[in-house]
């Protein structure tokens, strides 16, 4: 059985830049808490001797060559943001926390 | 005499205190695209212009290792010393800040390429002995950079109304370097950051432009009673962009916490930044310790593997590198060790050296030379020392010239600048204009006989005792002759013949 506070749901809200209204803590607590628990059934596998890995494809220095492409898609980009001020992109005013 | 001695003790009021100095320094490696992406690096294109759905994080987009990063990583991290890991990988360091387009920044965090080397700094500093001094590295990883931030309405970040970003350095590629806190003193700081550059343009990695923000050093320090005491708080100071400012910085934060702590108050962990204009660090004010970065393995890019034969060949690329010269410099050349230091600053100037030498020059009069005017004409017209007119075997002959007892230094001087604007051999201008030194004592004997006759006065005053008047005969002896009088021979004969 995991553990999740509530505390704990208000910090990784936090962290994501997520808002979280305070009545709906309590409901998210449960179901991180449930799928923490589904996840857990994993432990059950006898993982001694097993190296850890983080892909389930085994490949090695996929690289590319140092060579410059021209980017077509400059004005499509900078007209995707949600606002744009001749060549830049614009951003809210930034807090320092 | 260089030697390998602890730095010398600090003045007696704050020898009880000590400062713990360690330093972050993310050099720019000199990749034609991004670490990840196509997109180009160059500098000071209008805003923007090297983005694409890479760069911005865009949904379904795939970064891929560009292969020169990873050689030039590898490279830079044999040369500090560094073991390079055969198993090393990219993880993922989230953050929310408008710098980053993807909200996390791909960098190396429990595996990186290299760890625990190191590199040995010559401390100089004016009115102090030089020494040496090793100083550790704990590792060099990979990540890229991030955009560059205008705050508008305000030339801060308090006080603007909005931001505006430009991603064009986004996704550039850089090695960071942590070294171990073994710095001591602000100049120490310096000196490591100014190898850790030289060392990286030798290797041609990185041009280490610390104005265009190629090299930043963030410098973490700490001050304690002694030794054997435990650290300090430690307090980060961003904003240096020269190695002065870098070594201002340390010095002005080192008396700043040993104040606080002399008057009983508390020096807390926090980021500050240089002000140049000020010359002092202040608090940035942000929230410290909220940090939680959540480091995970990015699972858009495979794990990195170097194997010992790849490690070889690269190693066998490394050039001599500027400890190495400076060593061979003073040891094998009898160079001082300010002259070597001059000398292996930058390696085409050390090239061009070795070049002279090797073409049969003293390398003590070689390295006055190139040092004085040749570097001065060099700097003054942004030349390079490979297309200086003036070739290495030119300049070890105009040296074998003056050796040989076949030119004065005057006259090498003189026809200097025609050489290093055209080249030419030097024996050849000084055969065709009859430049050649005047060596044969009674040719100068009668031109000083006839010098002391128009001169009765002057001879007369000599001869009461004025026998500073030598320099005047020598004057008039160098102007009649067009400086060619052998200078040696030219004393001896007019101080017999004044003496009468």
């Amino acid at each position: 059985m995991s553990h999740i506070s509530a505390e704990d749901v208000r910090k990784v809200a936090q962290l994501a830049r997520l808002q979280l209204p305070e009545d709906k803590v309590q409901a998210y607590t449960g179901q991180l808490e449930r799928i923490l628990d589904y996840v857990a059934q994993l432990e059950a596998v006898d993982t001694e001797g097993v190296p850890p890995t983080t892909r389930a494809v085994e490949v090695v220095n996929v690289t590319r060559e140092d060579r410059v492409e021209p980017t077509p898609v400059r004005e499509d980009l900078l007209n995707l943001a949600p606002q744009r001020e001749g060549d830049f992109f614009r951003v809210p005013r930034i807090l320092a926390d | 005499m260089v030697t390998a001695a602890a730095a010398p003790e600090a003045a007696p009021a704050v020898a009880q205190w000590e400062a713990v100095i360690g330093l972050e320094t993310h050099v720019q490696l000199g990749t034609a695209s991004k670490i990840f992406t196509c997109a180009s690096t160059a500098f000071g294109d209008d805003p923007n212009s090297h983005i694409d759905p890479v760069v911005c994080g865009l949904p379904g987009t795939l970064p891929v290792l560009n292969q020169k990063v990873l050689e030039y990583a590898v490279k830079a991290s044999l040369a500090l010393n560094l073991n390079v890991a055969e198993h090393s990988k990219f993880d993922r360091k989230q953050y929310f800040y408008p710098d980053l387009p993807k909200n996390y920044q791909i960098s190396q965090y429990d595996e990186p390429i290299a760890e625990d080397g190191w590199i040995e700094v010559e401390v100089a500093e004016k009115g102090k002995e030089t020494y040496l001094k090793r100083i550790g590295i704990e590792r060099l990883h990979m990540e890229e950079d991030a955009g560059k931030l205008v705050h508008a309405g305000s030339d801060r970040l308090a006080g603007s109304t909005h931001s505006l970003v430009d991603y064009n350095r986004a996704g550039v590629a850089l090695a960071e370097i942590v070294s171990k806190p073994d710095l001591r003193t602000g100049r120490e700081a310096a000196e490591y950051a100014s190898e850790i550059r030289r060392i990286m343009r030798y290797l041609g990695v990185s041009d280490g432009n610390m104005q265009e923000g190629s090299l930043r050093c963030d410098v973490n320090i700490s001050v304690r009673r002694g030794p054997d005491a435990p650290f300090g708080t430690k307090v980060e100071i961003k904003n240096m962009n020269s190695f002065s400012a870098i070594q201002k910085a340390c010095e002005y934060e080192i008396q700043r916490q040993i104040k606080a702590y002399e008057a009983g108050e508390p020096v807390v962990q926090e980021t500050r930044l240089w002000d140049e204009g000020k010359q002092l660090t202040k608090s940035m004010r942000s929230k410290e310790g909220a940090s939680d970065y959540r480091y995970f393995p990015d699972p858009d890019l495979g794990p990195i593997e170097v194997s010992p034969l790849q490690r070889e060949a690269w190693l066998a690329e490394l050039p001599e590198l500027p400890a190495a010269k400076r060593h061979r410099y003073a040891d094998e050349l009898g160079l001082s060790i300010y002259d070597a230091r001059v000398l292996t600053d930058e390696r085409p100037m050390a090239e061009y050296f070795e070049a002279v030498v090797a073409a049969g020059a003293d390398p003590k009069a070689a390295a006055n030379w190139i040092s004085g005017d040749i570097a001065a004409h060099v700097n003054a017209n942004r030349l390079s020392y490979n297309a200086l007119p003036l070739r290495p075997a030119q300049l070890a002959e105009m040296v074998q010239l003056i050796e040989g007892g076949e030119i004065s230094g005057k006259i090498a001087k003189e026809i200097l600048p025609e050489l290093l604007e055209q080249g030419g051999s030097p024996k050849a201008i000084v055969e065709e204009r009859g430049l050649g030194m005047i060596s044969d004592p009674a040719a100068i004997t009668a031109i000083v006989d006839a010098l002391l006759a128009a001169h009765p006065d002057e001879v007369e005053a000599f001869r009461a005792g004025k026998t500073k008047l030598q320099g005047f005969f020598v004057g008039q002896l160098m102007k009649q002759t067009g400086g060619k009088a052998d200078p040696k021979l030219s004393n001896q004969i007019l101080n017999t013949r004044l003496k009468g």
